[in-house]
């Protein structure tokens, strides 16, 4: 019986309500966003890392030394998004970015509201923009924008 | 510096065009115009209902299509007290090996008491209005017991 | 120090498919006639198979525990001694080697499976980021490899750095037999011998890497004795181009031939290897270097070292 049969299509959706427990450290890097301010950890060889870790990535020792860093800093690497996906910062085309903020040593991963590809640059100069109303998540800080303005 | 946040939201959500594969097809087909056809591994001849394409035992291609009547044999069974979207509390589900099957599939049991489902009694199934007939297991609503002597232990004591 | 193995283990057969996008079949239909072609060239069956691994993702097939029902395709009765990663088959490969080493296994049962076309990749492996300050920002798949690229440009070291072109969504599957010692000499006249394996892994913040450079390559790559070992071929595994070229630098493969290729997510890698085994098994290669990597920007990467009978 290997009579030919359509092959059966069907949408199907997973969708998960997670809600995950954040510890100290990650703890007070969202309060921080959630007061517009900008929280990193010293590591072991005393650079400044953020978003802050809980450990050392290279010693593997306990880190608690939290530093505030500005909310302003340096695009590292970028790379142009023209089609944005579901989820994702911003509905319009932007730049996805890893962005060394002032104070910081490490860059940390955010769009980048720049227009257009022809406008992002490594190196160039970047603000944060804060969500209005912010809950202590990662995307009270919704993007960043170029400092000289678009 | 406020309050440390405690928990914070990180929904998920993806979206995939599920395709269940050929066998699963097949059987679907089948089910949309009230037939139930297994299919029965070239190796060991077992009949799996519903088809999953290969025999787990043997890891070998299940092709040959085996229409069952439906008629079958209730094998274990559970009482669940709490509902559920769709199903009222109390109700019955079933481990069912088909006749003509080589194992077991669930089913909901109703028309009988949750205090006089047993094991080995003969059920048969009850399938929804036929102008409704999708390609879906649903079709078949559930099953009930068909009044005939409860099957002898050996038939299905290797299904327990 | 090079690892030795108490038990040389060999690559003795195979099979691949690979296409855009199965329409009809599901993982256990796709991958049952893979399964079934390695173990008939070499006349075994699931019987003479001392343990089991595979390589696949549940996220990409939408439901947990997904990886369970492509045991269907292997014939589990009586139970055999089996294993899964959530990973490219080509790390399942060097789980098998591993547990090869015990007394009493010789022979083991390698495969991988995936159909990326039935989700949204480039979502489902956002997945794979930070969950709390990364993933639910979504960056999607080859914007993050567009970080490297750009950063590879940047760096000026690479020459013409090519775009990244859209992630290759393709479905399909691998299987590889592996055997120890005299058992790998009985099922094949030519063994491809995995003389080393290893892998690495480096941390998942994309912003505290070089993303120009591959640490984590180039210690697996020491670690069996790879760097500079004069093979004649590489096969690389670069899920967009340009990550071959940070590969290669990491590798230091000067004038070995460098055979780059993406394949099939949690394929891909393992189908490296088995083109270093073809390559080693037809005579076109003494010896040869096959890589396969895991996560964003070059994050896990495993090489391994193939030679022929004679070398």
């Amino acid at each position: 019986m290997a009579a030919p049969i359509e092959a059966l299509v069907a949408p199907h959706v997973i969708e998960y309500t997670y809600t995950r427990s954040t510890g100290p450290i990650l703890g007070a890097f969202l309060a921080g966003l959630r007061d517009q301010t900008i929280l990193g950890i010293r590591t072991a060889d005393g650079r400044v890392m953020v978003p802050p870790a809980e450990y050392d990535p290279v010693t593997s020792e306990g880190l608690s030394e939290l530093v505030g860093v500005a909310d302003t800093g340096v695009v590292t690497t970028w790379a142009w998004n023209a089609t944005p996906l579901e989820g994702q910062p911003l509905a319009e085309p932007f730049a996805w970015a890893l962005v060394k903020l002032d104070g910081a040593d490490t860059a940390m991963l955010a769009a980048v509201d720049a227009g257009s590809a022809s406008a992002m640059s490594t190196g160039m100069r970047v603000r944060a923009r804060w969500a209005d109303e912010r809950v202590g998540s990662i995307r009270d800080l919704v993007c960043f924008e170029p400092e000289a303005g678009v | 510096m406020s309050e440390p946040v405690t928990i914070t939201e990180t929904p998920i959500k993806l979206n995939y065009s599920y395709t269940p594969g050929t066998a699963a097809a097949r059987f679907l087909t089948s089910i949309e115009q009230g037939r139930i056809v297994g299919e029965r591994c070239p190796k060991c001849h077992k009949v799996y209902v519903p088809p999953r394409g290969a025999c787990s035992m043997c890891g070998v291609a299940t092709m040959e299509g085996v229409e069952l009547d439906g008629k079958g044999t209730l094998t274990t069974y559970a009482v669940t007290q709490i509902p559920s979207p769709g199903l009222d509390a109390p109700y019955v589900s079933a481990w069912i090996k088909l006749d003509g099957a080589d194992i077991t599939s669930m089913f909901l049991v109703k028309e009988v008491e949750p205090a006089d489902v047993r094991l080995g009694m003969r059920v048969e199934p009850v399938w929804i209005d036929k102008a409704d007939f999708t390609k879906n297991l649903a079709n078949i609503a559930y099953y009930r017991p068909t009044g005939e002597p409860d099957a002898s232990y050996d038939d299905y004591k290797d299904y327990v | 120090m090079t690892r030795t193995y108490r038990k040389p283990v060999a690559i003795v057969s195979w099979a691949s498919f690979e296409t855009p996008e199965e329409p009809a079949r599901n993982e256990v239909e796709m991958l049952l006639p893979i399964i079934e072609e390695a173990k008939q060239k070499i006349g075994i069956e699931q019987s003479d198979i001392g343990f089991t691994v595979s390589g696949s993702s549940d996220y990409l097939q939408g439901y947990p525990f997904a990886f369970v029902g492509a045991l269907d395709a292997v014939g589990a009765w009586p139970p055999i001694m089996e294993s899964h990663l959530e990973m490219d088959g080509a790390f399942a490969l060097a789980e098998a080697v591993e547990v090869l080493q015990h007394e009493g296994i010789d022979t083991a049962l390698v495969y991988a499976f995936a159909r990326p076309s039935r989700g949204e990749l480039d979502r489902i492996l956002a997945l794979q980021l930070d969950p709390y300050v990364v993933a639910p920002l979504w960056p999607d798949a080859r914007s993050l490899a567009g970080l490297q690229a750009q950063a590879m440009r940047d760096s000026g070291r690479f020459g013409e750095v090519p775009d990244v072109p859209p992630s290759v969504v393709a479905d399909g599957a691998v299987a590889v037999i592996l055997a120890t010692g005299d058992r790998a000499r009985e099922l094949t006249d030519r063994p491809a011998w995995i003389r080393g394996i290893d892998h690495r892994i480096e941390t998942p913040a994309l912003g505290t890497r070089d993303l120009t450079q591959s640490p984590s390559t180039r210690a697996a790559a020491e670690h069996i004795g790879a760097v500079g070992a004069g093979a004649d071929v590489a096969f690389v595994h670069a899920p967009y181009p340009h990550q071959a070229l940070v590969v290669r630098e990491a590798l230091q493969l000067n004038g070995t031939r460098v055979d780059a290729g993406t394949g099939p997510t949690m394929v891909g890698g393992l189908q490296r290897l088995v083109l270093a085994a073809q390559a080693i098994a037809g005579g076109e290669a003494k010896r040869a270097i096959a890589h396969a990597t895991s996560g964003h920007c070059l994050q896990q990467n495993l090489v391994a070292l193939l030679e022929g009978e004679a070398a």
